[in-house]
């Protein structure tokens, strides 16, 4: 990937409204286990990082994807998992399918304010009985002439306390199984919503997790994303984009995580020399610098493809399963050499220890992109 | 409204500088950015230009080879165009060279407002401004922590130790703007790619009018005498504590008058 001296001037950028608009204030909204989302979606938005790829029609930056890897990246460095969670949400999860299939209205109204950071977006996709198999869910929307009838539960749902629509999955025919599902636009004032719970997690505590209620919530028929009944297949696209800035984020994280560990350890000492000295910590350091640089490159190579126009499904896949289990080896690895003080709350490791573990089961579990993998691969008898 | 601002750029603070061991002046051959100091004024002015609907931000600077790198930055936030001016001849120009120079530049782009930094952060004697201001016989306002318009007059609140006092002054007129009174925006992608394609206009002493007797490292009326490192700071004063420490610590802070 060719980072260009735009690319340089793009991610001071980032590091700059991160560390004015996000790190002073990671403490606090960890402690409170939210965020506040309208006010730092727009000071985003103002820098114009909520829609680097869309449509300068509707705001966006008119960006190539290239620009996507620089912000991931640059995400990764905050000092947790869940803001920069929250806002590839916004930029990367809830918004491509209306991006790429919705009609003018609809981006008009929904996606021009998500992108200047007015608007707050969810995808709700998730349900207590559905997640790895996303063609096993219930919520149900039925047609009343121009209006969808929505009923059913959402679970997981990150910005969902917050959030001002949600980019909803549910069945619009009786199909069954990949059919018959649509993405609908569902803006969270309509009657008949509501937030059941905001959930306590093991991390990515500055991102609010809820559970969404639908009872005969109504919406017009017009907010449909796409085409009615292929929902799922432009969901799986969408994940594709998820998948995608979910390992930039985690490349920038596991970077920042080895320069943190290693700075820690040249000033820490035992035996009477720093513990970096040690050859065994050293080689350690070294392998693990190692994946993340071949993860980097093949993210890279991901960006590039996609960039090209091409399907970077089996990339998109292969990159999120090696990421999430690669953060897992090296968070583990950090905190075993911060020692006690890495077992410490008030040590940023344990709680990247803590975050890090959602990226083998959020976008689709290691065991999901395996089956995904098995299939593209032709691995079955 | 025309409002010009001068932008000086800089070697980057964040890597370690150098003397250039001859001239005894900074080593700026590597790459320059904006000076951190100037983009408080940048933004002041792009907010007043959107205030005023229609208005323009124009860049002037003054900087070795043509250097571009940090007027890109200011014409990324939102800036029109740039006016540099780079000559060989400049090199080892004091205070007064770059005022003059910065006069004779901003007199061709005839503003309606002119903002610099109350100092730059390399140089810092926080005397180029004024003696700008002199030359070109407008009045100079200093210190601001902000800036309105109203009608022909300029209002600004002039930070002083007490507070900050109100200051109106006719247009034309230079303000110079304190670090820290705004949050300077960010170039977003747009602003950058739209950056690229904005004038720069370079310019030479002769395009200006002046001469090296006028300006310059031959005209300086200062001269850089000798360059010694500061002395190495000695080890501090380590208080044990037997119990009495705070003692000796408020004695120490009342010596050195901090309590
Ligand atoms: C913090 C957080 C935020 C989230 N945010 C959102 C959101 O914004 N929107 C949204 O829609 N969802 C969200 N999710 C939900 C997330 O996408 C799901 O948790 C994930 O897809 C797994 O689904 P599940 O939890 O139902 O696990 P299940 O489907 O119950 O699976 C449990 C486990 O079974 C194993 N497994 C599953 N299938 C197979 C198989 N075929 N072969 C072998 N093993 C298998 C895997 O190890 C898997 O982890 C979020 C989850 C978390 C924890
Ligand atoms: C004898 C002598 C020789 C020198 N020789 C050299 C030399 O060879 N090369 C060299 O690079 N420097 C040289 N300098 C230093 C350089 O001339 C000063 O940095 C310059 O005069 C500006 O002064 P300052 O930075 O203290 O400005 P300040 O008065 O602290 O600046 C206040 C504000 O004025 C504006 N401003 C100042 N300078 C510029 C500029 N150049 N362009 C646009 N806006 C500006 C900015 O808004 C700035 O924040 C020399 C200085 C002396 C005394």
């Amino acid at each position: 990937m060719l980072f260009t001296e735009d690319h340089e001037s793009f991610r001071r950028t980032v590091r700059g409204v991160l560390a004015r608009e996000v790190d002073p204030h990671v403490e606090r909204w960890e402690a409170e286990g939210r965020f506040p989302a309208h006010q730092v979606f727009a000071a985003l938005g103002a820098a114009g990082l909520l829609g680097l790829e869309y449509d300068p029609a509707y705001g966006g930056q008119g960006a190539e994807h290239s620009y996507t890897v620089v912000l991931g990246e640059e995400l990764g460095r905050i000092g947790c998992g869940g803001v920069p969670m929250a806002i590839s949400v916004q930029t990367d999860m809830a918004t491509p399918a209306l991006h790429r299939f919705g009609s003018h209205e609809l981006k008009t109204r929904y996606l021009a304010p998500a992108l200047r950071g007015a608007m707050v977006a969810s995808i709700a996709v998730t349900e207590p009985d559905a997640g790895s198999d996303v063609a096993g869910i219930r919520t149900r929307a039925v047609r009343d002439g121009d209006t969808w009838v929505i009923s059913g539960t959402k679970l997981y749902i990150t910005n969902g306390t917050q959030a001002d629509w949600l980019c909803l999955l549910a069945r619009t025919s009786e199909e069954g199984g990949y059919r018959g599902m649509s993405q609908i636009v569902f803006p969270t004032d309509t009657p008949g919503f509501s937030v059941g719970r905001t959930l306590s997690k093991l991390g990515n505590r500055s991102s609010d997790t809820a559970e969404l209620w639908f009872r005969e919530a109504r919406v017009p028929v017009a907010n449909t994303i796409g085409e009615i009944g292929r929902g799922f297949q432009q969901q799986m696209a969408q994940f594709q984009n998820e998948r995608m800035i979910a390992t930039y984020v985690a490349v920038g994280a596991m970077t920042g995580a080895i320069e943190r560990t290693v700075a820690y350890l040249r000033e820490r000492r035992a035996f009477g020399a720093p513990v970096l000295a040690n050859q065994y910590v050293q080689f350690r350091l070294a392998e693990l610098s190692a994946k993340v640089d071949l993860l980097r490159h093949y993210a890279y190579a991901c960006a590039e493809a996609y960039q090209r126009g091409e399907d970077t499904t089996r990339f998109a896949t292969i990159a999120k399963l090696e990421a999430g289990r690669l953060q897992r080896e090296l968070a583990d690895w950090c905190l075993q050499f911060h020692g006690g003080a890495g077992y410490m709350e008030e040590t940023w490791v344990s709680r990247y220890f803590r975050d890090g573990r959602l990226l083998s089961i959020g976008g689709g579990a290691d065991e999901v992109m395996l089956r995904t993998l098995v299939r593209l691969d032709g691995l079955e008898p | 409204m025309l409002i010009a601002v001068c932008v000086k750029q800089i070697p980057d603070p964040a890597s370690p500088g150098a003397l250039d061991p001859t001239t005894r002046t900074l080593d700026r051959s590597g790459k320059l950015i904006m000076d951190d100091s100037d983009s408080y004024g940048v933004e002041l002015g792009l907010r007043l230009a959107e205030a005023a609907g229609g208005g323009e931000v124009v860049l002037v600077s003054m900087a070795p080879r043509s250097e571009t790198g940090g007027l890109r930055t200011a014409l990324a936030m939102g800036a029109a165009r740039a006016v540099l001016v780079s000559d060989p001849a400049l090199s080892g120009s004091d205070a007064l060279s770059t005022a003059k120079v910065l006069a004779a530049a901003l007199r061709r782009v005839g503003a309606d407002l002119v903002l610099a930094a109350t100092e730059s952060t390399d140089g810092y004697t926080g005397t180029v401004p004024a003696q700008v201001a002199e030359l070109l016989g407008l009045p100079s306002v200093t210190f601001a922590k902000s800036i309105a318009l109203e009608g022909p007059e300029v209002v600004v609140q002039r930070q002083t130790e007490a507070g900050y006092d109100e200051v109106r002054c006719p247009l034309p007129a230079l303000v110079t703007v304190t670090a820290g009174v705004v949050d300077p925006r960010y170039p977003s992608f747009k602003g950058i790619m739209a950056a690229k394609s904005k004038p720069v206009d370079v310019l030479s002493l002769a395009d200006l009018g002046l001469g090296p007797e006028v300006v310059g490292g031959a005209a300086a009326g200062q001269e850089l005498v000798e360059v010694r490192d500061a002395e190495a700071r000695a080890g501090g004063e380590v208080v044990v504590d037997d119990g009495s420490a705070y003692e000796q610590i408020v004695e120490f802070l009342e010596r050195v008058k901090v309590i």
